[in-house]
């Protein structure tokens, strides 16, 4: 299990591993958390640095003539002065230091909340939604029709704050993307408020769940794609359209025993008759980049693998495993390949 | 003397703790679905010959409370509350009452589903996998009250007007119409 993961993870990010670190912010809302995370680190080290510094001092120091001296008794009360104000200039040093950081703290997060306090009527709207363990990711839309499903994988314009919805179908989620956003928890039953998120730069980000959601927790993470808007606009067009009917016989015969095999009990592909809400929607699986929400590459041997037996690969998951003759396996494989 | 006592003792509530675990197993290993059924499902007690060996027996899951709950997901998913809503019935009979027209065995449970009943029950065999249809049928039994009370949910998640699993009394099943069949 551990080495399939291993091996995964190495073929997933050979050559560019998605940025995945609050230290290399990519929007905003990650630069100002950033900035704040640095102001504590160094505060921080310094204040450690300084504590330690003391404690040598204090150890190595010869202890003063009247300490030395033999009895022991009251401290006199010259000594027992410069304590207390040792003691006293710390402790507002201390203080002061917590203040400084309140504040900063406030401030970031009214900084990060200023990007939805301006109206933005026009923009987009993402619902994201968590289950166990997969991310279910819908782009609203006023017509039906033009509404996109897809799983694990956000597409959004670069330089555009996007508004993100959030809500859980079974437990407590929590939706990081440390390039772009803070943690923001998915609460069931619970409609938390929107925020944003806007990438500044093209690439890749990796999101994780980042509250114990159950087995496959660690399991649970997805990629944000900023795109230039040309691109995003062409992935978007691409995404609303039903899936293509096959191309090759092969392929069509998948299509058929997807449809009337268990496949279609839980998955969905638009424009066929597999209509199931309860796995991740399937209509455009082959433009993913990764199966299992972001467990493993999306490739043929892989997809071959989580079809016969994903509980090999993530113990727990709702999907059970497919008995399927070899021949019927090529035909769904083929098919899902095609489904671009 | 005194104390090895009471070190034992102590031991032996471990164990006995331990035995009580089975009540939250969970198999994530579990046999693939069968697209073919592989015991015809028998619909009449008429057969010649002397009759079969009962099968009334235990299902798989009935003392599992994971196994229940995810009985109850799947119950949602596959849209059995389409037709028997939360166990009250609407287009096919209710699930709470005593009534059982074909059986209330986790056998005949079973059976219902994988081959489906006439008037509206559609055989969901080769569809739903064998393991799923016994964690259902582990479910459906705990909407009257047949399944064990130490398994049995004790609240729900969601918003629900009846009691939990677990407070609904047993109903004694009756009106079965075929004993279950062999």
């Amino acid at each position: 299990m551990s080495g399939i993961s291993a091996a995964a993870c190495l073929l997933l990010f050979a050559g560019h591993p998605p940025a995945h670190s609050a230290l290399a912010s990519a929007g905003p809302q990650a630069a100002r958390i950033e900035s704040l995370w640095w102001l504590f680190f160094w505060v921080c080290s310094a204040v450690f640095l300084l504590v330690m510094a003391a404690l040598a001092v204090g150890l190595v120091r010869d202890r003063t003539p009247e300490e030395a001296g033999a009895a022991p008794g009251p401290i006199p009360p010259e000594a027992r002065r410069r304590r207390t104000r040792v003691v006293a200039v710390a402790t507002a040093i201390t203080a002061l230091i917590l203040f400084v950081f309140l504040f900063a703290s406030t401030g970031t997060g009214r900084a990060i909340a200023s990007l939805s306090r301006s109206d933005r009527s026009d923009a987009m709207t993402v619902e994201v939604t968590g289950h166990q363990w997969w991310w279910e990711v819908q782009y609203i839309d006023p017509v039906p029709g033009q509404r996109v499903t897809t799983a694990n994988e956000i597409h959004i314009p670069v330089g555009r704050p996007v508004r993100i919805r959030t809500a859980s179908h079974d437990v407590i989620h929590s939706f990081w993307v440390p390039s772009l956003h803070g943690k923001r928890d998915l609460i069931p039953g619970h409609d938390s408020e929107d925020f944003w998120l806007q990438a500044d730069r093209p690439g890749v980000y990796r999101g994780q769940c980042a509250e114990f959601c159950g087995h496959q927790h660690a399991h649970m993470a997805f990629l944000v794609i900023a795109d230039p808007p040309d691109r995003f606009a062409a992935w978007l067009d691409a995404q609303r359209q039903p899936a293509a009917t096959p191309a090759t016989p092969q392929a069509l015969r998948g299509q058929d025993l997807f449809v009337h095999l268990q496949c279609a009990l839980c998955h969905a592909v638009e424009g066929t008759d597999a209509g199931g809400r309860v796995g991740p929607d399937l209509t455009h699986v082959a433009s993913r980049r990764t199966l299992a929400a972001a467990t493993l590459p999306n490739t043929r041997g892989h997809l071959s693998d989580w079809i016969v037996d994903s509980q090999r690969i993530k113990p727990g998951n709702p999907m059970p495993p497919t008995r399927l003759a070899g021949e019927d396996l090529e035909s769904i494989l083929a098919y899902l390949e095609s489904l671009k | 003397m005194r104390r090895i006592a009471t070190r034992l003792g102590a031991l032996v509530l471990t164990f006995a703790a331990l035995a009580g675990c089975e009540r939250e197993a969970r198999k994530f290993q579990t046999p693939p679905a069968r697209n073919a059924i592989a015991r015809p499902v028998r619909l009449t007690t008429l057969q010649p010959g002397d009759s079969l060996p009962g099968r009334d027996g235990a299902g798989p899951y009935d003392e599992n409370a994971w196994a229940i709950s995810e009985g109850e997901r799947l119950y949602n998913q596959y849209n059995c509350v389409g037709c028997h809503f939360h166990g009250g019935g609407g287009i096919g009979p209710p699930l709470m009452d005593a009534q059982w027209i074909y059986g209330s065995a986790p056998q005949a449970i079973h059976d219902t589903i994988v081959e489906g009943r006439p008037n509206g029950m559609p055989s969901y065999g080769g569809h739903v996998p064998d393991d799923q249809v016994w964690k259902i049928e582990a479910y459906v039994r705990t909407l009257s009250g047949q399944a064990s009370k130490a398994a049995e949910p004790g609240r729900t998640d969601h918003m629900q007007a009846r009691p939990s699993e677990q407070s609904t009394p047993k109903r004694k099943p009756e009106g079965e119409k075929a004993e279950h069949p062999g």
